[in-house]
């Protein structure tokens, strides 16, 4: 199984007034296609930067960030944007909906960005919604839907334009133990029968739970590696 | 055409702000489109005289100067010339100064000129034969409640009788009609008889406002125009001839420079304008960080953004551009009904169109600049984070 994710001493240093932080530490780390991993540790700890790094958000301070057999850390903002558009999928905490379009014209939303036609945008954007269980939510408005719905929404927007990767950044922190489950087994199904490779970031250790291992930063460094089940086997 | 939704929507994301904002942009284009049709009569009125069959002679001074009533025969004998007449402003005003319409002392052969003015063979004979006689548009009468008989005194402004008088009383003995719906602003006007007036004033006696004249070929216009300005070259009393709609032009200037006013005006109205709706933009695309930086986040470039926001911008002047000059083409035809020729008006069109696209695109632009700038230049991962 190769690496999908392939980071080299990579550090983040921000700096807050006349002060510099270092959020991350030469932090080395391989994540293999097809892996569901969670990555959790305390607040500040780095998790959502190396996320950020990670999906192309963000440029870090020093070490190589390889994803696909591709380095992202060196590309400009317009490639990084083009690169972000064509590999990544992205959830976030609080679903980030656009309020005044509906479930499909948002799922829609990266589609724009490529060649397709408005009839075969729709199609995408409809099958993807049907693999996330809102089938009869298309027409919706995000303020019409349950928060679960609305994380629904947006794993439909981020899978619709098939990336390679997925990132969230806690995904059931907005959300009932109920919902939560929901999102966590659609996750996992993204995962195990569509061969997605997820990093995410949570607080929650069942939320974790759902992930094949879990890694542990602390303080910009990692600390520990728990496996829980081996990466599945893409599909060829 | 695949963004259109997108930027729509979020032009409409607060739909009371928007509309709001969109109904300043209607008015303030509503409004430039009624100051344009205003200066483009003025600007158009200078035009070539060539083409139209009736002349207006007047003081190359100034048209409030008199012209001597020694030009009469020699103007009525120019070649191309068919029939020529005179007036005066008289300027009276009827019991209240805004019960205003133009009264002008007119020589008896004034109706001949104007045959789009009905008046019966009976009434123009009494108007003849009335030393005191007074004819007025049928529009007029019914506004005062006037009817044949009537004494209509009139206040003057500028003539005082020889006695020191102020107090001008005529008898109204006819009441003209003007066909055509579209002109029916003519029949606001009082005429009486221009000996009367001549013999009783205590000055100018023997001088008149302006000559009429109907040429034989309209095609000669130009060349007629140019023999009555001959006869006074070089004299005291140098004269312009011009078309009606120059002369109206020229009577409405006398309150100011019209082009300066209206510039004036248009440029405080769009000053506002870019103050109100650009804070109106700067607000909706600060509640927006988030959104936009979720674009960025899924692959939309800094240029997309920028591209986004300006066309919402954009979009929101066009379209109430687009609806305020569609209101102002509606009331320029129906003031142009109503007034005639009285308030020089052009009607709204291609160039007014292709004026007001530029200043919707310039605005528009100017509106949207600072704001697509932000969301250009947002950090998806500060914007993300609420910072």
């Amino acid at each position: 199984m190769s690496a999908l994710v392939e980071i080299r001493n990579l550090s983040k240093t921000y700096e807050r007034g006349k002060q510099k932080v270092e959020v991350l530490h030469h932090v080395q780390l391989d994540i293999e296609q097809g892996d569901f991993m969670a990555l959790m540790g305390p607040s500040g700890s780095g998790k959502t930067t190396l996320l950020n790094l990670i999906g192309g958000l963000d440029s870090p301070t020093d070490g190589s960030i390889t994803i696909g057999g591709r380095r992202i850390d060196n590309l400009s903002e317009g490639a990084l944007a083009r690169w972000r558009s064509a590999n990544v999928g992205f959830v976030f905490q609080f679903y980030n909906l656009l309020p005044m379009l509906s479930a499909r014209k948002n799922v829609e939303l990266p589609l724009l960005l490529t060649k397709l036609s408005a009839a075969q945008r729709k199609r995408n954007a409809s099958i993807a919604l049907q693999l996330v269980g809102l089938d009869g939510r298309q027409a919706h408005k995000p303020g019409e839907l349950s928060g679960g719905q609305q994380q629904r929404v947006a794993i439909a927007r981020a899978i619709v334009s098939d990336p390679t990767l997925l990132v969230c950044d806690e995904p059931t922190g907005d959300l009932d133990r109920q919902s939560a489950e929901e999102v966590l087994t659609l996750l996992q199904q993204l995962n195990r029968e569509h061969g997605k490779t997820i990093i995410m970031v949570t607080h929650d250790p069942k939320a974790a739970g759902f992930a094949r291992h879990t890694l542990h930063l602390d303080k910009g460094s990692l600390v520990e590696d728990s496996a829980q089940s081996p990466p599945v086997a893409v599909p060829a | 055409m695949k963004y259109l939704q997108l930027v729509w929507s979020a032009l409409f994301r607060r739909k009371t702000r928007t509309v709001f904002t969109l109904l300043s942009v209607v008015a303030a284009f509503l409004l430039f489109g009624l100051l344009d049709s205003v200066r483009s009569a003025f600007a158009g009125a200078a035009g070539a005289v060539a083409g139209v069959d009736r002349l207006v002679t007047v003081s190359k001074i100034s048209f409030t100067l008199s012209l001597p009533k020694s030009l009469l025969p020699l103007i009525h004998d120019l070649p191309g010339v068919a029939k020529v007449t005179y007036a005066n402003w008289f300027g009276g005003i009827y019991q209240d100064p805004k019960n205003f319409f133009p009264n002008e002392a007119v020589a008896d052969n004034y109706f001949d000129l104007y045959p789009e003015w009905q008046l019966s063979d009976a009434q123009r004979k009494a108007f003849h034969d009335t030393r005191t006689g007074a004819v007025v548009g049928e529009s007029l009468a019914k506004q005062f409640n006037w009817k044949i008989g009537d004494k209509i005194p009139l206040q003057a402004t500028i003539f005082p009788q020889k006695s020191g008088a102020n107090d001008w009383t005529f008898d109204l003995v006819g009441l003209f009609r003007v066909a055509d719906p579209k002109q029916k602003a003519q029949e606001s006007a009082l005429f009486f008889n221009w000996d009367y007036f001549d013999e009783a004033r205590a000055f100018g006696n023997g001088n008149v406002g302006w000559y009429i004249v109907r040429v034989t070929d309209r095609n000669q216009a130009q060349q007629v125009a140019d023999a009555i300005d001959a006869l006074s070259a070089n004299s005291d009393h140098e004269t312009k001839t011009q078309t009606e709609q120059a002369f109206n032009a020229a009577f409405v200037s006398q309150y100011g420079d019209i082009g300066l006013i209206v510039g004036a005006i248009m440029g405080a109205v769009f000053f506002t304008l870019i103050l109100l709706t650009g804070n109106t933009m700067a607000q909706a695309v600060r509640e927006r960080i988030p959104e936009l930086a979720v674009l960025k986040t899924i692959g939309f470039s800094n240029q997309s953004v920028l591209g986004l926001v300006l066309a919402e911008s954009l979009l929101l002047i066009v379209l109430g551009g687009a609806i305020g000059l569609v209101l102002a083409g509606v009331v320029v035809d129906a003031v142009r009904v109503a007034v005639g020729e009285a308030v020089p008006m052009s009607r709204v069109g291609a160039s007014a169109w292709l004026r007001g696209a530029g200043l919707m695109v310039l605005i528009g632009l100017i509106v949207g600049a600072l704001p697509a700038r932000r969301g250009m230049r947002l950090r998806i991962v500060d914007a993300l984070a609420g910072r």
